[in-house]
């Protein structure tokens, strides 16, 4: 467990939190730029000095009143937004640089190949694309064995190919790595695949915290996501269909056709479905392309961004879903919690 | 050619130049660390004093340190106290003066280096298990490489090239204090020019040859 309170008044900047992080999983601290995530990982990493605040890490205090630890006697890894690799050593003077002052039975081969740097070593890192670099960043991190890995926006300085290049790392990351880590980010998109846990920050304070699934789902999220807005599932392949390339994924309380990506029967995924994807109606859908449909409960009705619009929150079984209507359609279909309609799926993303 | 004594300016000169860019190196140093990373309002003080040798003419620096360093001078009664005796016409003078009078020129190619070596690495330094010191010597300094050679380069320099604060300082005592910006001077007052023209092409050679190191071992523009 990660205690966390912090206070800082700035002109112009204030951060406001008292936080509890989960000691395993990845957590999201995601916020719009401005919003105090990354003055929040760096002050947990003792980088930022906040005075007055405390910082309690699985019951060893990081700083109170009188003790702070400074940053190089904490064990954590941070990977920043920018690679941030020592210019003047190569990749594999960089990856030693770490080891050497904390030294680890870290599998060091085991995690070269796990972020496919193994060819890179003897490179200085001006001769490394931006993709590798954060990737020898992440492995340089994880060599010292940290107990808590803090990642600032990892990928926002790549482009969308890098990105691409990177996340199925950070997935793999996701899966095998037992400690925790913090995640900033402001792309929804990298929240609803690699977080559990997710901690929602404007204007330097807490807005929202808890279980990724279900805080998405809240339809009264207090920031906004605009388009972005909808839920994530933890799914499981139940079924292929062969001849039309479609997978079966199922959730408890129902189930989804999306396009098969050759996971096997049995695999676990994660699926983004988005509040603009989702549509409501009042009676079973018929003749239509849309191929998944299925018989949900009105639980709650919410402002949206757009006056014009409200995101509903539906539930399918034990999960929830988000529609994002207008308000007119709400009117006509004289929606309110506790009514049961249909709801159409039009798109499903696979997040793997 | 050159006479022994133009020898003895030259073997003088140099001696007094690596002298004073090691001192200043030393010096220098943890004073441009301070000065690149301080949000201290002294920043813009000390920083005023260190440019200062820049514009001063250097016979005002050398009129001053003579004050100061003079038998009624409060740094003369030190060393006085100290048992070292009096500085000005002595060499450790001229290395004090020397000092003072190039420390722009070793301080300010450092702190623009470190300046733009930026936090960020000595944050991942830190994040390594980095402790501070060690984060300096074995991060810091490297990659403030380029602003150590120049640092060096222009003291050095910087200092073989100083008359005005010899002179005030330092006076004309062969083997001592007469360097050859000094022996050159004296060449001309007794209208030997041909020795005049060893020294002053010698050092022209010099300037151009120090110069070229810096630029071609150095080429702006392709830092990051």
């Amino acid at each position: 467990m990660i205690e966390a309170r912090f206070k800082l008044d700035y002109p112009g900047f204030t951060l406001d939190v008292d936080l509890s992080l989960p000691s395993s999983g990845v957590t999201a601290l995601f916020g719009h730029s401005g919003s105090g995530k990354t003055t929040l990982l760096r002050a947990i990493a003792g980088l930022e000095r906040v005075p007055g605040g405390r910082l309690m890490f699985d019951g060893e205090v990081w700083q109170d009143e009188n003790v702070f630890l400074p940053t190089h006697q904490r064990p954590l890894g941070y990977v920043f937004q920018e690679a941030s690799l020592f210019a003047h050593l190569t990749v594999r003077g960089n990856l030693d640089y770490g080891t050497k002052r904390r030294p680890t039975n870290a599998d060091f081969s085991n995690i070269i190949d796990m972020l496919g740097i193994g060819a890179l070593l003897d490179r200085k890192p001006d001769r490394l694309s931006g993709g590798e670099r954060q990737r020898v960043a992440i492995a340089r991190a994880l060599l010292t064995q940290p107990r808590l890995l803090l990642m600032d926006e990892p990928l926002a300085a790549l482009d969308l190919a890098r990105k691409r290049e990177i996340l199925p790392y950070l997935e793999q990351l996701h899966e095998t790595l037992k400690i925790p880590v913090l995640y900033v980010s402001h792309a929804p998109d990298e929240v609803a695949r690699l977080a559990d846990h997710i901690v929602a920050l404007d204007a330097g304070r807490v807005v929202a915290a808890g279980p990724l699934a279900e805080t998405l789902a809240r339809a009264d999220l207090p920031i906004r996501l605009g388009e972005d807005a909808g839920v994530v599932l933890d799914a499981t392949v139940a079924e292929i269909d062969h001849t039309w390339h479609l997978a079966r994924v199922e959730f408890p309380g129902g189930s989804l056709w999306v396009r098969d990506e050759g996971h096997p029967v049995g695999k676990r995924l994660r699926v983004r479905v988005l509040a603009r994807d989702v549509s409501l109606a009042r009676a079973e859908p018929s003749g239509t392309s849309i191929l998944n449909h299925f018989r949900v409960t009105v639980r709650e009705l919410a402002d949206d961004a757009h006056p014009t619009l409200l995101l509903a929150r539906v539930e399918a079984g034990e999960r929830s879903l988000l529609a994002r209507l207008t308000r007119r359609s709400a009117a006509a279909l004289e929606l309110a919690p506790g009514v049961d309609v249909w709801a159409q799926v039009k798109a499903v993303a696979v997040l793997g | 050619m050159l006479s022994p004594s133009d020898l003895g300016a030259i073997w003088l000169t140099i001696k007094l130049a690596t002298v004073t860019t090691a001192i200043l190196l030393v010096l220098g140093t943890p004073l441009a660390w301070w000065l690149a990373r301080t949000r201290s309002g002294w920043k813009g003080p000390v920083g005023a004093v260190v440019a200062m040798p820049i514009v001063l003419p250097p016979t005002v620096l050398g009129f001053y340190l003579l004050l100061l360093m003079g038998p009624n001078g409060p740094v003369g009664q030190f060393t006085q106290w100290a048992g070292i005796g009096l500085l000005p016409f002595s060499f450790a003078g001229l290395v004090v003066a020397s000092v003072f009078y190039s420390l722009p020129f070793v301080v300010q190619p450092l702190q623009n280096a470190f300046e733009g070596v930026g936090d960020r690495p000595l944050e991942v330094a830190a994040t390594l298990g980095a402790k501070p010191l060690d984060a300096f010597f074995t991060v810091a300094v490297p990659l403030a490489k380029p602003g150590f050679l120049t640092a060096t380069i222009l003291g050095f320099a910087h200092t073989v090239g100083e008359f005005g604060v010899v002179l005030m300082i330092g006076g004309n005592i062969p083997d001592k204090t007469r360097v050859v910006s000094v022996q050159i001077y004296d060449h001309v007052e007794a209208l030997e020019y041909a020795q005049a023209h060893w020294l002053s092409g010698g050092m022209v050679v010099f300037s151009f040859l120090v110069l070229l190191a810096l630029y071609t071992l150095n080429p702006t523009g392709k830092k990051k």
